[in-house]
């Protein structure tokens, strides 16, 4: 087994953080505990390293059209200083990743890809590169942190003169000022709440930590882990590429079909995720609550009767609504919300109702 | 880490407590609960079951894992500790007394000398 990577903030927090495998890098899963970081997410804010994520530049005069060819979403229509959620895919519409794309300028893109499949992509992306484009992966020397909860504006305003409140979701400004060091400030998140991203060079990660958490102690600011970042993306309904969205999966299946544009040309996956847009996909992503006693978890199957119609893709029990919540890929002619379905919990069939996602969506002021 | 003295544990990580000749409480240890982080859902046998050692009786789920109990004795189920299906969290609070599960009368004693004592228990986990 090959060493685990380690992020910039590792030494910052390696006593205090309970640190496991995740993607090949050892990180923290929780601090004080799952349940209170993800409550702090919710009601204040939480600090996030999320230094594992991958960052690659694409640049040129042929970038956009690099991008247009690989990206399910029409990145022609994005404009400089803002973001845009797409899905990468191969030729029969199942998912290389799930990202978002970066314009700072028209031969200037940032894309942000999962930790586990940074290899990955950056080899998929380099083999579709054809003339005058550059790819390249500069996710070793890039930190990335994030700050998420209501009170992230507020935290963050103290640390910066640039006015935070202009930057609106999923627009992003470049070389903002932070205290000491400087960073690209992005309204993004992977938590259901409002808050920021902030890439900046990794040697300077361990001083924007500290600030951060220095500045928002009024307010309440936790450092949390990846555990409470995956409870409150489950909430959320953001999909995680390796139980939501993956080879075998597409992005119709998944619910994202909103980032799926089959009219701005071709691109690959193009003619499956068309039809499947059209006639509808042959599975769904459902949401589930139990109604009986137990907890689903990822791959765990689901059956309408004898037959078996899907299986669970994420579960836990939701800290925010304390219920058993399970998301799953049935096949569409069983996804209607409300039917009812029994998971398979280690060998007893215990029934679940399908219910709306998101399980839970902030209140928008 | 708390390791009362007075327990035995087992490798899978559950204290025994004797309260008798033939009478033993079973719980999961402070390390255990530790490792698993905020528990969320205890599933436990029924009074009456019959366990069979070193196989699973139950399990206890945290947000992020399940893990499964694993019978340190074999015997039949005596008492059962059903506040913990609505206080899970007695477990992680109160490991050795609030959050214990299950009580069971042994078929057979001599298996309490497959368990450690304390300090065995403390050097295993500690490795």
């Amino acid at each position: 087994m090959s060493q685990l990577k380690r992020t910039p903030l590792y030494p910052v927090y390696k006593d205090e953080a309970k640190l496991v495998p995740f993607g090949g890098w050892e990180m923290p899963v929780q601090f004080s505990g799952i349940k209170a970081e993800h409550e702090r997410v919710r009601t204040r804010a939480g600090l996030f390293d999320v230094s594992h994520m991958g960052e690659v530049e694409v640049t040129g005069p042929d970038a956009l059209a690099l991008l247009q060819q690989l990206m399910t979403n029409d990145v022609s229509t994005l404009e400089s200083g803002r973001i845009q959620y797409t899905a990468m895919c191969y030729p029969d519409g199942g998912t290389v990743d799930d990202l978002l794309v970066y314009k700072r300028s028209d031969e200037r893109y940032l894309l942000v890809i999962n930790a586990a499949n940074i290899e990955k992509d950056v080899e998929w992306i380099r083999k579709h590169a054809t003339g005058n484009v550059r790819v390249t992966n500069v996710s070793d020397e890039t930190a990335l942190l994030a700050l998420q909860g209501p009170q992230a504006e507020t935290i963050l305003q103290k640390l910066t003169e640039t006015d935070l409140a202009s930057i609106k979701p999923f627009h992003f400004q470049e070389e903002v000022r932070l205290g000491d060091v400087r960073g690209l400030v992005s309204r993004t998140g992977y938590t259901g709440e409002d808050g920021f991203e902030i890439y900046l060079p990794a040697e300077d990660a361990p001083v924007l930590w500290k600030r951060i958490l220095e500045a928002g102690e009024e307010e309440g600011v936790a450092p949390c882990g990846l555990g409470a970042r995956d409870t409150l993306r489950f909430e959320a309904r953001l999909a995680l590429y390796g139980n939501e969205l993956s080879a075998s999966i597409t992005p119709v299946e998944a619910g994202l079909g909103f980032a799926v544009k089959p009219g701005k040309g071709d691109f690959i996956g193009r003619e499956v995720l068309a039809k499947q847009k059209e006639e509808g996909p042959p599975r769904k992503l459902v949401g589930l609550e139990m109604i009986g006693r137990g907890i689903p978890r990822s791959h765990y199957p689901v059956y309408v009767g004898e037959e078996e119609v899907g299986e669970i893709t994420s579960g836990t029990q939701s800290p925010t609504l304390k219920k058993n919540m399970g998301l799953a890929l049935l096949q569409s002619e069983h996804a209607q919300l409300g039917n009812e379905v029994d998971v398979d919990i280690r060998g007893k069939r215990i029934p679940a109702k399908i219910v709306k996602t998101p399980f839970y969506q902030r209140s928008k002021q | 880490m708390n390791l009362p003295k007075e327990l035995k544990y087992s490798e899978e990580h559950e204290w025994v407590k004797q309260e008798g000749d033939n009478k033993v409480r079973i719980g999961i240890t402070d390390f255990a609960q530790d490792e698993l982080g905020d528990i969320v859902f205890v599933e436990l046998p029924e009074e009456g079951d019959e366990l069979e050692y070193n196989t699973p009786f139950g399990s206890v789920e945290s947000v992020k894992t399940v893990s499964e109990l694993y019978a340190p004795v074999s015997g039949k189920v005596l008492e059962v500790n059903s506040e913990l299906d609505e206080s899970p969290e007695n477990v992680n609070d109160s490991p050795y007394e609030d959050g214990w599960m299950i009580v069971v009368e042994m078929s057979d004693p001599s298996q309490l000398d497959n368990l450690m004592d304390a300090d065995k228990y403390e050097s295993m986990v500690s490795e």
